[in-house]
């Protein structure tokens, strides 16, 4: 099978894949439930094309696009709903799922700071004082889970929708209840969820794009940062504001 | 069962600064020194793609390992003390060179003040100033502190300028100051129209090419604003595997093991023998015998290998006596952020020690007649360069996500402006260490456990500074400028500073002291516990200074000890 065979061949069987779980009823709602998933295959009307494959006109795929935690696409469509918000496309620029941070955040899940294996532990665990910092059993991708199941339920239960298709304000009365500690969930506190939903949404949108989010370093581009300089000796004294093409991980191998 | 190896003149646990100075100056001197490390070997080669803010400002790539080892902490002593299971408040490091690897290069000596801040403040305000406080004097003065401070800035090629209310100094800087930047000129210029003093922070990014006394070459710094939490792949921060460490191997009496976790020191109640060490990647476990055994890891490290070792006196918060685990101090920050919306700045273009700082407020240098506190801070502007993830500044009314949070992080990326300050902090009988009675590490250790709360002191310095810092701001012309937060508990989670101290301290007296002015154990006088654990209280700058100047004094009494034997004061 060719490279170009293989690529439309996975386009198809993701469309199907899509078709088949029944969300493309509801269309792109929110920043998009399949715009996220499918990424930058994707037309403004919804529709996958062949050509779109080659983001950027450049003849390349985006293969960061993939899941590599989230197995289930109403999960994953509930994440690209909820991070929209946290961080929604507007006049300054694009939004969280413009950016591929639901991909950055999947693949944080898949990895080290998902599984917390730098962080101890060890039990005994007890709920702890506000000031002592993190107690739950759950690693980061179970609080995952746990929280974006309470997303859908909360929503079912309040809205009788899914959380995916509820209006922008709706998901944000949602959001806030978790952040205000006012859903109870297992092993974890609605606002340990929200807050490392929050902490890793930014991360998404501002980390190196090698981790697959800032998509085309377009989150530093609305912050003027220039990424990754090896100096700024001759410019540190300017008296004028510097703007300066930014350049990321990839220029030290390029 | 361990094997024990051939017995050395000195074993160093942890080689950061202070166990990087102590094994160049007794190798040189042409004692055999072992170097015990946890962590890797690391060096300038290892920085090839340091500019990754997730990975080393927010992974905390460079920092400890907490699956294997962290602390217990609680508030006060009714309440459990729980892991901290993430790396929050405090960044402790792992690894050769130790946190000497990822720091900005802030490098202060304490004031004259800090090593008599009992007699001095006890004679000028009367002994009700400090009742309530545990201050107590170090034991030695600055004029005898005052050549140490130097050696350790030429080993560091420190740059910068005296400031006319810092401590004299016999010397200038080995190098001169950091540039002048828009923003370091702004504060300066604000804080003179106050009638403070400012002057250039001393630095640890090496203002030009230098060559210290050891030989090591360290370029110029680049200004690329990726220095704290990171390594520098140009060798031009003052950073002991670039500064120190390469000399002490040259000398042919050093031998560094990496992967050397210690986890007791042998000794007969009176002197010891050696430590007992877990290779951390084979497991194995070996007995090094040494003719002294000298503690340079960090300062709960210090404490906690002195707890589970039963070496000292543990300490006790419900009588004060005893002092291993005593005078915990930590560092208060009252600060001001002011929002420019009419000016663009080159905020992330920056150095770790790029900076500029008044003393005004530090110290003893106003007067404390009518004031609740003790003790002061330097109040710095400090361009570290801003990175996008850790720093989003925006105003108080600010929600902390959706579209506005978007459109004023992004805004005030480029338009915020912060004024620092590095508060002192003074022991008191509760705040302390000792060892937790049901968290274990991953060698079956019981962890260190950590109570700590703030005082009225420190609320009191903090409020007081901190309207000192808001009117530098408003001199400095924003449009606006934040509400503080009240200094409340301490909370583990935000980080804060890692400028821990105390737990073996230093001072006169064998009763109230863990060590002497030396660095040497009153009760083992073959063992010097080295390090910011010797502070009595935590000053009002960056310790990292007179830590390494604590190392010279030690080394001096180390290599003296050698000779002579005995206690050294």
């Amino acid at each position: 099978m060719s490279e170009q065979e293989q690529k439309q061949e996975s386009t198809m069987s993701r469309r199907r894949f899509i078709r088949n779980s029944g969300l493309v009823a509801g269309g792109l709602v929110g920043g998009g439930i399949l715009g996220g998933l499918i990424g930058a295959n994707m037309n403004k009307d919804g529709t996958a094309t062949e050509e779109n494959a080659h983001t950027n006109g450049h003849d390349q795929v985006a293969y960061q696009q993939s899941p590599l935690y989230f197995t289930n696409p109403e999960t994953f469509g509930i994440l690209q709903a909820a991070v929209e918000r946290i961080y929604p496309k507007d006049e300054n620029g694009p939004g969280a799922n413009d950016l591929d941070v639901p991909f950055f955040i999947d693949h944080q899940l898949a990895g080290s700071w998902g599984n917390n294996t730098r962080e101890y532990m060890q039990g005994p665990f007890f709920p702890g004082s506000n000031f002592q910092g993190y107690q739950s059993p759950l690693k980061r991708h179970e609080v995952f889970d746990v929280g974006l199941a309470a997303l859908q339920t909360y929503s079912n239960e309040k809205f009788n929708k899914p959380f995916a298709e509820l209006e922008g304000e709706q998901q944000d009365e949602i959001l806030t209840a978790f952040e205000e500690d006012k859903v109870k969930l297992r092993g974890v506190t609605s606002r340990t969820f929200f807050n490392i939903l929050r902490a890793a949404t930014i991360e998404g949108v501002y980390a190196d794009p090698a981790y697959a989010g800032n998509k085309n370093m377009e989150g530093w581009k609305m912050k003027d940062f220039p990424g990754h300089q090896m100096s700024y000796i001759n410019q540190i004294e300017s008296e004028k504001f510097e703007k300066i093409k930014p350049n990321s991980l990839h220029s030290y191998t390029k | 069962m361990a094997k024990t190896l051939p017995k050395t003149d000195a074993v160093v646990v942890g080689v950061g600064w202070a166990g990087g100075i102590i094994a160049a100056e007794l190798g040189k001197q042409g004692l055999k020194v072992v170097g015990l490390e946890r962590g890797k070997e690391r060096g300038v080669k290892d920085y090839y793609v340091i500019h990754d803010e997730l990975r080393y400002g927010i992974r905390y790539e460079l920092m400890q390992d907490l699956s294997k080892e962290t602390i217990t902490f609680r508030n006060h002593g009714k309440e459990r003390a729980l892991p901290m299971r993430q790396l929050g408040s405090f960044l402790l490091g792992e690894g050769l060179g130790g946190s000497g690897v990822h720091w900005n290069g802030h490098t202060f000596r304490f004031l004259p003040y800090d090593f008599e801040i009992k007699s001095q403040t006890v004679k000028k305000y009367g002994e009700s100033k400090i009742k309530g406080l545990q201050v107590q004097d170090w034991g030695i003065t600055y004029e005898e502190m005052e050549p140490y401070f130097y050696e350790f800035e030429k080993a560091a090629g420190i740059g910068g300028e005296e400031g006319e209310l810092g401590p004299k100094r016999a010397d200038p800087y080995p190098n001169p100051p950091m540039k002048e930047t828009p923003i370091t000129a702004r504060f300066k210029k604000a804080a003179k129209s106050l009638g403070m003093k400012p002057y250039h922070m001393p630095s640890g990014n090496m203002s030009e090419a230098y060559e210290n006394q050891y030989g090591a070459k360290l370029a110029a710094c680049q200004y690329c604003a990726f220095c704290e939490r990171f390594g520098c792949e140009y060798g031009a921060k003052a950073d002991p595997t670039v500064a120190v460490i390469p000399f002490a191997k040259e000398t042919g009496n050093v031998d560094i093991r990496n992967f050397a976790n210690v986890t007791e020191i042998i000794h007969d109640g009176k002197k010891a023998t050696g430590v007992r060490y877990v290779d951390v990647q084979t497991k194995e476990e070996f007995i090094q015998p040494a003719e002294m055994v000298i503690l340079t890891s960090y300062v709960m490290n210090n404490t906690r290998l002195l707890l589970t070792s039963k070496l000292g006196r543990p300490y006790n918060p419900d009588t004060g006596s005893g002092v291993i685990g005593k005078n915990y101090c930590y560092q208060i920050l009252p600060g001001s952020a002011g929002f420019f919306d009419e000016e663009q700045f080159n905020t992330f273009m920056g150095a770790g020690a790029l900076g500029a700082t008044v003393d005004d407020y530090n110290g003893d240098n106003f007067d404390h007649s009518d004031l609740g506190f003790i003790h002061g801070g330097s109040i710095s502007l400090n361009q570290s360069g801003y990175r996008p993830i850790q720093y989003n500044m925006v105003p108080t009314d600010t929600p902390k996500w959706g579209s506005k949070f978007k459109e004023n992080s992004i805004k005030y990326f480029t338009r915020a402006l912060s004024i620092g300050t590095q508060g002192a902090s003074m022991p008191v009988q509760h705040n302390y260490m000792d060892l937790d009675p049901s968290y274990k590490d991953a060698y079956g250790l019981p962890l260190l456990r950590l109570t700590y709360d703030f005082t009225e002191q420190d609320k009191n310095l903090y409020n007081y500074i901190g309207k000192i810092t808001d009117q530098i701001m408003k001199e400095m012309g924003p449009s606006k400028i934040n509400d503080r937060q009240q200094l409340e508990h301490y909370d583990i989670v935000p980080y804060q500073t890692t400028h821990n101290t105390g737990g073996v301290i230093m001072g006169a007296e064998p009763e109230t002291s863990a060590v002497n002015n030396y660095l040497q154990m009153w009760d083992a006088e073959n063992v010097f516990v080295v390090g910011a654990s010797a502070f009595p209280h935590n000053g009002g700058y960056n310790p990292t200074g007179t830590v390494g100047a604590l190392a010279y004094r030690a080394a001096e009494g180390i290599i003296k000890y050698s000779k002579e034997g005995g206690l050294l004061a």
